[in-house]
């Protein structure tokens, strides 16, 4: 901690991480790996950003915003020894999607059961489902390496980026022709053309549907969603495609985690420390300035915020080429989703059920088919939220039971559809109409829902914006829209985690691979902090490997301007 | 014909499953519903219920109870005072382990030891002229185990004389009404307790738990969670890790106790070869020189130094397990099914070293771990060697690292 009388020279660090979310301190934490003295500064009294969790009622823990675990890295969590500083993901067994006409579908861990359950709803489907799986993994195989790797920069005319390119063009040409053909069309098209190739049950298509729309404005037959089909099934627990776990105690026991394995390997975290804005000087960070004034200096800044606040906000804009300015307004956020959470008296009981409750130590989908999951859309295409929202919920306290007292429940519901820009009123004015809608739609499918709720929480996507910061209330820090993703996120010649000013640096959900918890961004944007240092890219830091042959960041304009048209040409 | 357990009505209707195995000729249930990981995980979050009854258990009493076990047993029986329980083993006079168990010492000249395998005729026969009597009471005794981060707080519900049980620490408690034994004692590396009751009403005591649990995610747990939280533990296995010096065709079969990494048994064994006439001796001055089955071999291997290997743990890197199976077209499974079974263990050269006789993926440790024997040489901790398993249809070697066991050993076990 700081001494009470601070000099420059204990304010000053090898680098300082603006924002303490699970992107910031895993970058952090890699830094203070590698030996430099690295500084986090948290805008709010706690670490973890919108991976959090918070006793809001006695003994009831919230996982406030985010909810689930499935995407992280596997490499994080053995490079920074997150296993001895508690990481416990917790097996998620079961999926349970409940039908508007009281019957469902309930898969598990057996995959003969799984099979009879689907022939419940179509015989047809039940071998559908492993053809299905099959192929999808395949197109997981090919694509998972992308998410551990720095896109190359196709802007670029340096060798070594070309032969980036060279690998990655010849990786794919190795494809059999449908895996590349598979991919193409999940990465393009729309999730509901993709289904229909296999499966005719609507309650089945409707469940694996509901993971194309996750925090994104689009339907199951809106083209895109199949993007965000394949990025959710990219998640996996314990080696198994698309499986996903529960954090013990929640994702804010696991930024819990990451904020001690980054204190172990020496970096300093400060709460409670708005960052103003970044201090830089001839082109170059020096520093950040906080709200109360005071300033801490280092030669690396990396902004762990969204891309909106990284350029517009902690930098002015006019020290930035008006391209990428442009690129980052054009940059689409419009969250729309939502967190309805509960504090309840028990589980719910669903009737065909009678009593089990083994049911619920998954998720439970309330998005009984794909009609239903574009009904829901249809009211956000026209700014409202849904009358009938989709609804991925999970009773955590069934999967740790230390989330709740003994027989109660604490009870998480993503919503979707819930737009960040409601048509002629606003959010503060609709919390609780947000609210009682989410709870009337488990009311319709859980009879007597309502008498079990003890607490209910509302987060709106402004309410996700005031709190965590995230532009919008996107859970992603930006959209998963192919004009966005890989070489183009946040912006085209801005994907390899590098900005126009010298020693500042981004490392949050907005730049590759995206949210979801991966924390690939805060791992692979340290990987760059460290080899600029390496080659002495960073003025006054590193001896050696500098000088006039060093491409420094700013040189990077040159090639970056007037060569950026490239957005339109992704949508294909 | 198979039997059933004392407990068998609660555990059929539980088992969802009809999954069974076949233990000591009683069905115990391999797992009670379909994901045997989700039992696994409330043994490390909540707590599970396991029923432990099959185990063979055997009553030692009479004036010469302690002399007896004394001389059969190869960690020292005088150091485990009334009230307590012992990890324990016994050995051939060549040093090789026959049987593990744990010995329980419940009343003056009133122990109870449970074993594996049938062992009667054997303790029997050593008897001689010592007042003592050794009986099965095997059927006697229904056993439930309660292992996890709650089994306090469920243990302390039904019995609360067992709340401040230290480790290894037995308790008479009444539960339910049924009069029991609390012994703080398992076989998952967890804060964990067995409750002994009889037989005859030992239902009252699982449902007396079963109730105190209701809420909290207290479930039964089968075999298979059993094996893969033992296996972190580093908990050895008969017929799997080692086997039965009594019944072993050649010494490569055969396991001294140091080898098998319990050596810090014998801290208190008199190293120089002793005369073995002082079994009178108290023990209690922490010197142990009683002529135990099996004493001078011991010495002569702590000595001589003459361990042929030692078990330990292996933890495998996880990048090469990617990249392996990566370069062979394969997602890399991470199967947390425990594989009990044979595999080798090479140097870098290729060279055999030794062994793994039980691996599997921890979910915990997020790792693929084995317990394996390695020489002497390459038992410090961070030493480099190569375990061998087939990956599409072919060996292939995977680096490892050496690691002392446990592999997983949370604070709560002995706190």
């Amino acid at each position: 901690m700081a001494k009470s009388k601070s000099t420059r020279e204990d304010r000053t660090y090898d680098a300082i991480v603006v924002g303490g979310g699970h992107n910031g301190l895993t970058n952090a934490a890699y830094l203070a790996k590698s030996g430099l003295r690295v500084l986090v500064l948290e805008r709010r009294a706690i670490v973890g950003g919108a991976a959090i969790t918070e006793e809001l009622r006695p003994g009831f823990w919230f996982t406030t915003f985010s909810y689930a675990l499935s995407l992280l890295r596997p490499d994080i969590i053995h490079d920074l020894d997150l296993v001895k500083h508690g990481f416990m993901p917790i097996l998620m067994p079961s999926t349970f999607c409940p039908k508007e006409d009281g019957d469902y579908l309930l898969l598990g861990q057996d995959h003969g059961e799984n099979h009879k359950e689907i022939e419940r709803h179509s015989k047809h489907d039940a071998d559908a489902y492993d053809a299905f799986n099959h192929d999808v993994n395949k197109v997981l195989q090919a694509i998972k390496p992308l998410l551990d790797e720095v896109p190359p920069d196709i802007f670029s005319d340096d060798p070594e980026e070309l032969i980036r390119l060279a690998a990655l063009g010849s990786r794919f040409r190795r494809l059999d022709r449908k895996v590349l053909h598979d991919a193409v069309r999940l990465l393009t098209g729309s999730a509901a053309d993709f289904l229909d190739d296999y499966f005719e049950s609507d309650i089945l298509k409707g469940y694996l549907a509901s993971t194309s729309i996750i925090g994104t404005k689009v339907g199951p037959y809106s083209q895109g969603s199949g993007l965000v089909l394949l990025y959710h099934l990219l998640g996996e627990h314990d080696g198994e495609f698309g499986a996903w776990a529960f954090h013990k105690q929640g994702n804010g026991g696991f930024t819990k985690v990451l904020a001690r394995a980054a204190a172990a390997f020496g970096a300093e975290i400060k709460l409670e420390s708005p960052v103003e804005h970044v201090i830089t000087e001839g082109g170059r960070a020096t520093g950040v300035a906080l709200g109360d004034g005071s300033e801490y200096h280092a030669p690396v800044v990396v902004s762990a915020l969204d891309p909106r606040r990284t350029f517009m906000e902690l930098v002015d804009p006019r020290e930035l080429p008006t391209d990428l300015v442009d690129a980052i307004r054009r940059f689409r956020f419009q969250g729309t989703s939502a967190k309805v959470n509960f504090a309840l008296d028990g589980v719910p009981r669903y009737p065909a059920l009678g009593d089990r409750t083994d049911q619920y130590r998954g998720f439970t989908n309330i998005g009984p088919s794909m009609e239903y999951l574009e009904h829901a859309f249809d009211d956000a295409k026209y700014g409202w939220y849904s009358k009938r929202p989709y609804l991925d919920c999970a009773i955590q306290s069934t999967v740790d039971p230390d989330m709740a007292p003994p027989g109660k429940a604490v009870m998480s519901c993503f919503v979707q559809y819930a737009p960040y820009k409601l048509r002629e009123s606003d959010w503060d004015a609709e919390r609780q109409g947000l609210g009682d809608t989410v709870q009337a739609t488990l009311e319709s499918f859980f009879p007597g829902f309502g008498k079990l709720v003890l607490q209910r929480e509302v987060r709106t996507p402004l309410d996700i914006e005031r709190t965590v910061g995230l532009s919008e209330g996107n859970i992603f820090a930006g959209e998963f829209l192919a004009p966005q993703m890989y070489f183009f996120r946040p912006a085209p010649g801005w994907s390899q985690y590098r900005t126009p000013i010298e020693g500042y640096y981004q490392c949050g959900s907005g730049t590759h691979p995206g949210g979801c918890v991966m924390g690939a961004p805060g791992k692979l944007a340290a990987g760059q902090v460290l080899k600029d240092r390496e080659r002495g890219r960073l003025r006054g830091v590193k001896v050696g490997g500098g000088g006039a042959g060093a491409r420094g960041a700013a040189a990077r304009d040159g090639n970056g301007t007037g060569r950026t048209a490239a957005p339109a040409a992704a949508r294909g | 014909m198979i039997r059933t357990t004392p407990f068998h009505e609660r555990t059929s209707a539980l088992n969802e499953t009809g999954l069974w195995e076949h233990w000591s000729n009683c069905l115990v249930a391999q797992r009670y519903q379909m994901s045997e990981k989700f039992e696994y995980f409330a043994i490390r979050n909540a707590a599970g219920m396991f029923d432990t009854s099959p185990l063979y258990k055997y009553r030692i009493t009479g004036g010469d109870a302690e002399r007896f076990l004394g001389g059969v047993l190869a960690r020292d029986p005088r150091r485990c005072a009334v009230g307590h329980a012992q990890y324990t083993l016994w050995c051939d006079d060549r040093g090789f382990v026959i049987e593990d168990g744990v010995l329980l010492h419940i009343a003056d000249g009133e122990y109870l030891l449970t074993a594996a395998e049938p062992n009667l005729a054997y303790f029997q026969g050593l008897i001689g002229r010592l007042d003592a009597t050794v009986e099965d009471v095997t059927e006697d005794w229904g056993v439930l185990s309660v292992q996890g981060p709650y089994a306090r707080d469920l243990v302390a519900a039904v019995a609360p004389q067992a709340k401040d049980l230290g480790y290894f620490g037995i308790v008479r408690a009444k539960v339910a009404g049924v009069p029991v034994l609390v012994s703080r004692t398992g076989y998952t590396g967890d804060l964990g307790y067995e409750i002994w009751a009889p037989a005859a009403d030992a239902v009252a005591v699982w449902d007396a738990v079963a109730a105190a649990g209701k809420g909290r995610g207290v479930i039964p747990f089968g075999m298979t969670a059993l094996y893969m939280a033992r296996i972190e533990a580093g908990l050895v296995l008969l017929d799997v890790d080692f086997h039965s010096s009594r019944f072993a065709w050649t010494d490569a079969d055969r396991t001294t106790p140091i080898e098998l990494g319990l050596g810090w048994m014998f801290r208190d064994l008199a190293a120089d070869g002793g005369n073995g006439t002082a079994a009178s001796s108290n023990g209690h001055d922490g010197h142990d020189d009683r002529a135990f089955i099996g004493a001078e071999a011991i010495k002569r291997e702590l000595r001589e130094k003459t361990s042929r290997w030692q078990l330990t743990g292996l933890m495998v890197d996880w990048r090469d397990y990617d990249r392996i199976y990566d370069a062979a077209g394969l997602i890399p499974p991470k199967d947390h099914t425990p594989i009990q079974d044979e595999y080798y263990v090479y140097d870098e050269g290729l060279n055999q070293l030794g062994y793994a006789t039980s691996q599997m993926y921890s979910p915990m440790l997020q790792r693929h771990i084995a317990l394996a024997r390695v020489p002497l040489a390459l038992t410090t901790p961070g030493s480099r060697v190569k375990l061998e398993l087939p990956v599409a249809h072919r060996y292939e070697y995977f680096d490892a690292s050496v690691t002392r066991l446990p592999l997983f050993n949370p604070q709560r076990r002995t706190a």
